[in-house]
């Protein structure tokens, strides 16, 4: 019997310490939904009830019944047979009816779908806990973006045909965009959409790489205007499986192996349109990603946090040189920084997840319901300017840091564990095969470097850091505030620099840059949580060892943790900031002189 | 045709989280020290029925015989996918053996249309595998324990299989029938979000009582019951009032309830003394074992 939301200490926290009341009011829009929807919650007190009582049904499901079987899903993984259809494993197939039983396959549809309406910071907790029992199970239960897309952009007789399938967990998505030959470029896209005499739309080509292609609604990217290159020539459709639809291959892949990963060939498929043509990849594609973005930060989250378990499980049980190995130096230090890098990453997405709420949030009541008065109006309208250009620099932020730190956690994972983290006795090495692909898809690390460098060199980072530095803070993180702001300087002088040296520095010296900034991000996220006003007692030994009833105050644990943090960050951010300002451009121009002739085309 | 089912269930303590601490020096347990949770078993009979009523359509009623507490069992099956709840409760059911407690349930049971009653096993507590079988005398049913799996529904025949403790059997019966469940038969589902959503706030009269009691402490004895009389019927109306049924409305004999009805008499208790003293620590190499082995054998553990 375990709860991967009740025993998480730092989730459980995080529910407390951040302001969930904001989110669920635009979420509920007022609250006016109570009347019509028996689920729907009639204020934030209720709202925050439900969010709660939800997460702890998944987190029971999560440690009693998808995770004693992620094993065996590795293992088994999916089948392409003869006539084409897909055998999912065992444990995805159960794990699904019981999702569906749960009714958690429309967390942020709108009620009226048959969904929770459930704001995206609780989805994202959701994510976590799901994919700490099971990774791959995630890109299914992940996967719900493609609902709110059609929820979001399609006309009302789409969103009527597949929505409340969607909630009723009766159907799963997959977005069916990558190609072989447009993977991180996706406006090459070459799958053609044409229409017929009467205006049906159809597709006719093949895509590659597409998780869970065997699901029930596929979204489709396809050129629809054939003179047209580029991303304008993209639309969206919906289609769904049929003769015509042939799944030709299920890639042999390093981890998720519970995650069917397929390539399709559309042989003229019947499609629908998706909103308006030409938009599908600007617009439509591009708000799928965030989503999906924040979604494999949670998947992130969650694998590291089941490797960090499985760590500290072993270090303060396995004895060599006499004592339990977590009573080494090198062993302990490990061991903290997986669990602070953890923490750290559940707090940027946490936060990025909050925002991605009150952008949306602003913007649908700008849409829909906008104040009468002027300068009301007018002050919802900078809000939700200010929210979209905060959303959009750390959207790409956690899904860099969350992924990179889950792949850096789970690698410690095995080391801490040694030969026998090597073997397959312990899940350590499924964490490490899971998390690989997470700072690959849905956009690389080093893409998303590129869209938030973007933030970082145009003022919002420094913005959004001068908001979260005018909080009230406790005393006694004073003096991490100080070197917090020192790093800001470092930031700022880095930024000039950059400026001075052009776009293509910007690009090379980008990732150094988002390192600086995200790290300053959480210092202050850290102290905000070392100055909660809803502290909470915990167990000082997590796992509840028998006979340890010592407690900490989660304040005073989160003092420590911002204190090792900020600390040990303030001299990377030195290093980062000179690296920067050396100017060394030897990538451009001694790139051959290194690696050797680039051959000719 | 869809299918009525009665699924009784108890609230127990979880004696999974027994430790010297909640011991009384009598060898019993004190109770309150323990969480109170939805008897496992139970669970897997509840599942059950919902698994007939997703395949077959139908009505599942819950029953519970305990104190106003056990309520939160009843919520938790609403939440889970039960049509309707009945809390039985009354002090004079206090006492109650497994045969008293079988005719109280018996009485629930009759005031309802049913086809299936399903059970848990055993309870976790008492751990006697009684009150199913006892009860399905008292309805004068066909009982089916320890079952397994269900192989089949048709018209008005159940086919199940039980575990027969060296064997299994398969068993065909004319309904309406009783069935106990075992753990193994199935995989509970979880509480479904809407549901929870919904029902979180359904109540028995006596929590709506208390509620207002807690709500309007200086107003008198006749007020609160308006007040809770109004809040009960608001509550019908959303089809959030849990059924409260003492034994009047039972119309039980009540020479057959409580003390007076639970001819068991306990013969002796053993006192199991839980100390971590009685722990041995095994090397985990091939000496350590070799040596709990022998120990083992020579203490006649194993053979």
């Amino acid at each position: 019997m375990a709860n991967f939301y009740r025993d998480n200490n730092d989730i459980q926290f995080l529910f407390r310490h951040i302001d969930l009341g904001k989110p669920a009011e635009v979420c509920e829009e007022g609250f006016k939904f109570a009347n019509e929807f028996e689920s729907a919650p009639a204020d934030a007190e209720e709202a925050v009830v439900n969010y709660d009582m939800v997460l702890d049904s998944l987190g029971q499901l999560c440690g009693d019944f998808i995770a004693p079987r992620a094993e065996d899903v590795d293992r088994q993984g999916n089948i392409l047979n003869k006539d084409g259809s897909v055998t999912r494993a065992e444990g995805i197939k159960g794990a699904i009816e019981k999702l569906g039983q749960a009714e958690v396959m429309g967390f942020t549809l709108p009620h009226r779908f048959g969904g929770l309406n459930f704001p995206n910071i609780i989805y994202s907790m959701a994510i976590e806990i799901l994919s700490r029992g099971d990774a791959a199970l995630m890109n299914i239960f992940g996967l719900q973006g493609i609902a709110e897309t059609i929820n979001a952009f399609a006309s009302e007789e789409i969103k009527q045909k597949y929505l409340p399938d969607f909630s009723a967990g009766k159907v799963t998505g997959a977005m069916v965009l990558t190609e072989p030959d447009a993977g991180s470029d996706l406006q090459a896209v070459k799958l053609r959409a044409f229409e017929d005499k009467d205006g049906n739309w159809f597709l006719h080509g093949v895509k590659r790489f597409i998780t869970n292609g065997c699901g029930e609604v596929l979204l489709v990217l396809a050129r629809s205007e054939p003179d047209r290159s580029g991303g304008l020539g993209l639309s969206l459709f919906v289609c769904t499986p049929g003769p015509t639809v042939h799944i030709r291959r299920l890639e042999d892949k390093l981890g998720i192996h519970g995650s069917p990963t397929c390539e399709i060939f559309f042989d003229n498929t019947p499609c629908e349109i998706i909103g308006e043509r030409q938009r599908g990849l600007v617009t439509y594609v591009m708000s799928l990603m965030n989503g999906a973005r924040i979604g494999i930060a949670g998947q992130s989250m969650g694998i590291a946090e089941a490797a960090f378990r499985v760590a500290r499980d072993y270090a303060s049980t396995r004895k060599q040189f006499g004592v339990a190995i977590e009573k080494l130096p090198a062993v302990r230090d490990m061991l903290i920084d997986m669990k602070v890098s953890i923490e750290a990453g559940r707090a940027l997405l946490y936060e990025t997840s909050r925002v991605v709420d009150l952008e949306l949030g602003y913007a649908r009541q700008l849409e829909t319901n906008p104040p009468e008065d002027k300068a009301e109006a007018k002050q919802l309208k900078n809000e939700s300017r200010k929210y979209k250009r905060y959303a959009g620099m750390l959207t790409p932020m956690s899904k860099y840091y969350c992924s990179e730190m889950c792949n850096s956690v789970t690698y410690d994972s095995i080391q801490v564990l040694g030969g026998s983290g090597y073997m397959r006795d312990y899940p350590c090495e499924r964490y490490a095969r899971d998390a690989r692909i997470t700072t690959i898809y849905e956009g690389t690390s080093q893409l998303q470097v590129v869209a938030a460098v973007r933030g970082v060199c145009s003022g919002t980072a420094e913005k959004f850091l001068t908001e979260l530095a005018s909080q009230d803070f406790d005393e006694k993180v004073k003096d991490l505030l100080e070197t917090l702001a020192a790093g800001t300087e470092q930031l700022k002088e880095s930024i000039a620099y950059v400026k001075e040296q052009g776009n293509e520095y910007m690009d090379l010296y980008g990732r150094a840059l988002v390192d600086i900034a995200i790290d300053l991000i959480n210092g202050y996220l850290f102290c905000g949580q070392a100055s909660t006003k809803v502290d909470m007692q915990v167990p000082v030994a997590e796992n509840g060892q028998a006979g340890n009833e010592q407690t900490v105050s989660m304040k005073e644990r989160k003092a420590t943790v911002a204190r090792r943090y900020i600390t040990k960050n303030a001299s990377k951010i030195a290093a980062l900031a000179e690296l920067i300002r050396t100017g060394d451009k030897s990538t451009f121009s001694d790139y051959e002189a290194m690696v050797g002739p680039v051959p000719v085309e | 045709m869809g299918y009525n089912c009665v699924v009784l269930i108890k609230q127990v303590p979880d004696t999974k989280k027994i430790t010297g601490d909640v011991m009384n020096d009598d060898g019993t347990v004190k109770r309150s020290a323990l969480p109170a949770i939805f008897n496992p078993e139970d669970l897997n009979a509840l599942e059950l029925a919902l698994e007939i009523k997703d395949r077959f359509g139908g009505h599942i009623t819950v029953i519970t015989m305990g104190l106003p507490a056990a309520s939160a069992v009843l919520r938790d099956s609403l939440f889970r996918g039960a049509d309707e709840a009945i809390l039985v409760t009354d002090r004079r059911c206090a006492a109650s053996d497994t045969l008293a407690t079988s005719y109280i349930l018996s009485c629930a049971v009759k005031k309802l249309d049913y086809d299936i009653v399903l059970c848990g096993r055993q309870a976790i507590d008492g751990d006697t595998a009684q009150v199913g079988p006892q009860l399905a005398e008292k309805l004068g049913v066909t009982q089916i324990t320890y079952v397994e799996e269900l192989i089949g529904l048709d018209g008005s025949t159940i086919t199940a299989q039980r575990n027969i403790g060296n064997g299994w059997q398969q068993v065909k019966a004319e309904l309406p029938v009783l069935v106990t469940v075992m753990g193994v038969a199935n995989e509970p589902r979880v509480a479904a979000a809407k549901m929870m959503m919904k029902y979180k706030k359904a109540l028995t009269p006596f929590e709506v009582e208390g509620k207002i009691k807690a709500e309007n402490r200086e107003a008198g004895e006749a007020d609160i019951k308006e007040l809770a009389e109004h809040k009960c019927s608001k509550l019908v109306e959303k089809g959030l009032l849990i059924k409260q049924w003492d034994l009047d409305v039972l119309e039980a004999d009540l020479d057959w309830c409580g003390q007076s009805g639970s001819p068991t008499k306990v013969h002796r208790i053993q006192s199991v003394v839980l100390a971590a003293k009685e722990s041995k620590e095994v090397e985990p190499n091939a000496k350590g074992i070799s040596d709990m082995i022998h120990e083992l054998i020579e203490e006649k553990t194993i053979a």
